[in-house]
């Protein structure tokens, strides 16, 4: 028996010199690493992403990558390590073969952030000397975050090579983050590391100078203040047009808000407390139309807030009216009992959504032209809050039009400066009124589609728009339009610009109290109407 | 004019809430029950997180039916609907006791809910379970705190930052109420005492429901450029998370970065969020409906069918319930009686088992044992597991690291007392 053995060993030790005994030794190795991720503990993990890192296996990247991504499993019976290929083919780990086995009993390797991070330092390090100019970008930030001065000559060989200018920019970058810290690095190369830092000027380099040590030599630590200086002098300046872009957008959502509010009671005069319900309505279409599109149509999924807006329109618009023609034509010039039957509506309408979507929130998707962010200098605007941007002022604007420039327009406006007149002129005041109630209402979910984007959709979602609203028809001057405009674009600024230096709580209460000794000065707001029409 | 006006605006709310509550369940059987009262907003802000709890007390009632009831009796819920209005809570509590009759009463959801109810239990001597983790610096001897005190949730939370990610920067984020207001302030004296300075703690409150996170994300991202690692503590509740973590995802900041640990994310909440975006960033709670024990199982099978909903998700303060209702049924079942003293006096030291693999003992200061996890949330709306505590932690009541509640102490058992000074050697010792 034991010579049996023996003679095995031989004829194996045999055959691995035959077939080279370097690769076998390497594989050896990597069969000890991927072991490890049989073992599910984070640091066992770590250790054999580090190790396959630098194995040189043909499979370590495609490894790596879908361990990021929750695609790398152990087999629970035979702890084979296995990997869904980004196409979902399930491979070995070992060798890259296409495998087939029982997926239920695949178990996902997990992992934490301290892996992911590993993770991404170790894929950086491969993809270095990538053919794919957006890899080679990808592992430059990934060698900047982990800054691991191993990566130094690897870095300089990519450096040596790279012929794309943005690419060169991402790795000389990343040099200069492991040249500053590294405490044996020639101090000349440390300074003009510092200078090359300062020159890219982001928080991200401020962070990096900042974290000079203290025992570094003074040039160095010199050079890195004078920077650090610099790029916050610089980011100041763009902190003050960031802070704007945010007051720009926060004035957007007040607008898309307040828009319709301005038709039904800056126009009608109803003070309508259900109109936080009608942007409600507006979110939950949209809800419903992507549950549609994701059940139906998925590939029409990036276009599911085009096809919502005309059916939130549609359907906030159709309740509107209803509501006018159930309800609020029989209060007109009653404000107290409008006030509180719309109230009511609104609670009723809240509990009925609560009865038929559930308490919980709902899930909005968001398309991906939308998610994102667009660097501009120091600026970052966010996509979905531009998009939020522009759409308020096209809303803004087809309202303008269809108020100034249509028939509609025309009878609207006729009817709420002199009913009597209008009617006498043979305008039918009571369909006017559906409509202009409905026109409002429509807006408002229109506003839905766009919230959905940022806020909630929950029962509740309307309910912390109404008090805003008011607020800026009331503020900007019942009954004109632009007023709303200006008054909900200062009132976001001044949110903004407020809310750094006294905190989102005081500066909202700061912001009350100036409307309200506005409001005493001038009680028909910014921009009052004037004229007999007012006084009737 | 305007006091017109609030009346009527009062009259109308009044009338909306009666109208919601006529639905009251009444699952009224022939015989002699006993009764359990179950006091959840069903309406208004906080039916999206009560709601479940309603439910979840419904499904273990109806199943301790099936077990044959308590004492020779079948139990029946009383379901009431405060509205997440505060005042209406202590009013619908009292009718619970005095008109209805119940023997226990489960519910509360917020701080502010629960201290509206307090006065009500002392008064009329009854036995009530507060699920949800809370602030602490309370202990009364009618209520059990089946929910996490601050040191079985946000202490450990923090430990394991600056342990597994190497945190040396802390912003504490909250809702601009009691909840965060207290947590932040033992966090910060036990950041201090570990020797973070000052300048390394950015604590920043909210309204609720606050929905424009632009200024504060990129005041985080500024916060965490100084050069140490930042990690963000989310005491946000409720509604406003939604919001912010889109922010967070669209401005960029990944966990990688600076992870947020929330205390108040759950599986529910989650469940209204594209999770893609929010990959590993943590959560810190005593259950998650991840963990991967048969009674968890069990439970989630259970809830399931019982909702007829097989994408309805469990979550922490429903487990809070599953134990304190459990232990309400084994005090009964030793006491032999529903009466409140003598439950109060048997609950005590009674142990079931949690669903995490453990065992929940009541404690004389009316907290619970349990297990603290910190899970990362996964894309499917999930949390995975990366840390527990080794055993149970027992539910500290006050706060260590206070100076005005470190020498308080709770104990109902021998000393009677929910505030006894240890220093003054007096009871009724006021905390925080």
């Amino acid at each position: 028996m034991k010579t049996l053995r023996l003679h095995l060993v031989a004829a194996l030790v045999v055959a691995l010199t035959a077939l080279g005994l370097c690769d076998a030794a390497r594989a050896d190795a990597v069969d000890h690493s991927l072991a490890r991720f049989a073992a599910d503990t984070f640091d066992q993990t770590q250790k054999a992403i580090e190790e396959i890192a630098v194995s040189g296996h043909p499979t370590a990247e495609d490894v790596l990558s879908a361990l990021a991504a929750g695609r790398l499993f152990v087999h629970t019976a035979d702890k084979a390590v296995l990997y869904r290929d980004a196409v979902g083919v399930l491979r070995s780990a070992r060798s890259g073969e296409p495998a087939e086995v029982d997926t239920q009993a695949l178990k996902p390797v997990r992992v934490n952030n301290r892996v992911r991070r590993s993770i991404e330092a170790a894929v950086g390090s491969l993809t270095l000397l990538s053919a794919d100019p957006e890899k080679r970008r990808q592992a430059a930030l990934a060698v900047l975050k982990s800054r691991d001065a191993a990566q130094l000559p690897l870095l300089e060989t990519a450096l040596a090579r790279e012929s794309d200018a943005a690419t060169r920019a991402s790795l000389a970058i990343a040099r200069a983050a492991i040249l500053l810290l590294k405490a044996d690095a020639p101090d000349t190369d440390r300074v003009r590391a510092a200078k090359d830092l300062t020159s890219r000027g982001d928080q991200e380099s401020a962070a990096l100078l900042r974290s000079v040590p203290p025992d570094a030599p003074e040039s160095v630590r010199s050079a890195a203040a004078a920077g650090v200086t610099k790029i916050e002098h610089r980011l100041a300046f763009w902190a003050y047009l960031q802070n704007m872009a945010y007051g720009l957008s926060l004035g957007s959502v007040l607008l898309l808000a307040a828009v319709g509010l301005a038709i039904t009671f800056g126009q009608m005069g109803v003070i309508n407390m259900a109109h936080g319900e009608m942007v409600m309505l507006g979110a939950y279409t949209t809800f419903l139309v992507q549950d549609v599109i994701r059940t139906r149509a998925p590939g029409l999924f990036d276009v599911s807030l085009f096809i919502a807006m005309p059916l939130a329109f549609l359907v906030a618009g159709g309740v509107g009216a209803a509501i006018e023609r159930g309800v609020i034509r029989f209060l007109y010039g009653r404000p107290l009992e409008t006030l509180l039957a719309t109230w009511g509506l609104s609670l009723i309408l809240q509990q009925t959504v609560r009865s038929l979507f559930g308490p919980t929130n709902r899930e909005v998707g968001t398309p991906s032209f939308m998610s994102g962010a667009l660097e501009i200098g120091g600026l970052s605007l966010t996509y979905n809050r531009v998009a939020i941007v522009l759409f308020a002022v096209a809303v803004f604007a087809v309202l303008l039009l269809v108020l100034r420039r249509t028939p509609l327009g025309l009878q609207v406006r006729a009817v709420t400066q002199n009913r009597r007149m209008a009617a006498a002129m043979g305008i039918r005041t009571d369909r006017i009124d559906a409509l202009t109630f409905g026109l409002g209402s429509g807006v408002a979910g229109l506003a839905g589609v766009a919230l959905s984007q940022i806020d909630n959709v929950s029962p509740n979602l309307g309910q912390s728009y109404i008090i805003d609203s008011f607020l800026v028809v009331v503020f900007g001057g019942v009954g004109n339009l632009w007023g709303t405009l200006v008054g909900a674009l200062s009132l976001g600024i001044a949110n903004k610009f407020l809310e750094p230096f006294a905190g989102a709580v005081l500066g909202k209460i700061l912001l009350l109290v100036a409307i309200i000794l506005f409001i005493q000065k001038r009680p028909r707001g910014l921009f009052a109407l004037k004229g007999r029409a007012v006084e009737a | 004019m305007l006091k017109k006006l609030g009346k009527a605006v009062g009259a109308v709310g009044g009338l909306a809430v009666a109208a919601m509550v006529a639905g009251s369940i009444n699952t009224a059987v022939a015989q002699e029950t006993i009764k359990v009262g179950v006091l959840h907003s069903l309406s208004g802000t906080m039916a999206i997180s009560e709601t479940t709890l309603k439910d979840v007390m419904l499904m273990l009632i109806e199943e301790q039916n099936r077990k044959g009831g308590l004492l020779g009796k079948k139990l029946e819920a009383v379901v009431v609907d405060p509205a997440s209005n505060w005042p209406l809570f202590a009013e619908k509590a009292r009718e619970l006791i005095t008109k209805d009759k119940v023997a226990a009463t489960f519910g509360s959801w917020t701080s502010v809910s629960r201290k509206s109810v307090l006065p009500v239990v002392k008064e009329l001597n009854h036995v009530f379970f507060y699920p949800v983790q809370y602030e602490g610096e309370e202990s009364e001897r009618n209520v059990f705190y089946t929910g996490a005190a601050p040191n079985q949730q946000a202490i450990p939370a923090v430990d394991y930052l600056a342990k597994e990610e190497g945190v040396q920067r802390w912003v504490l984020a909250g809702t601009d109420y009691v909840y965060p207001r207290t947590t932040n302030k033992i966090l910060e004296a036990y950041l201090k005492a570990k020797g973070v300075k000052s300048e390394d703690i950015m604590i920043n409150y909210t309204p609720f429901g606050h929905s424009d996170w632009q200024t504060i994300v990129s005041d985080i991202k500024k916060f965490g450029s100084a050069g140490k690692k930042t990690a963000v503590v989310s005491t946000i509740n409720g509604d406003a998370n939604v919001p912010f973590y889109k922010e967070l995802g669209n401005q960029g900041v990944k966990a990688t970065d600076i992870p947020v640990v929330a205390f108040s994310v759950g599986e529910e909440e989650l469940a209204g969020i594209d999770t893609v975006p929010l990959l590993g960033h943590l959560a810190a709670w005593n259950y998650f409906q991840s963990v991967d024990t048969p009674e968890n199982a069990e439970f989630i099978k259970k809830w399931k069918a019982f909702t007829k909903n097989d994408k309805r998700v469990t979550n922490d303060p429903m487990e809070a319930h599953y134990i304190g209702f459990n232990m309400w049924v084994k005090a009964v079942e030793k006491a032999g009686t529903t009466d409140a003293d003598k439950v109060i006096d048997a609950i005590v030291g009674v142990k079931v088992p949690n669903l995490t693999g453990g065992t929940a003992e009541m404690l004389p200061n009316h907290h619970i044992t349990k297990p603290v996890l910190i899970g990362e949330i996964q894309k499917d709306g999930q949390f995975n597991v990366v840390w527990k505590t080794e055993g149970l932690v027992p539910g500290d009541e006050w706060s260590d690291f206070l100076e005005e509640s470190k020498p308080l102490k709770a104990d109902w058992i021998t000393l009677k007392c929910g505030n006894y000074n240890t220093i003054t050697k007096k009871c009724g010792a006021q905390g925080l």
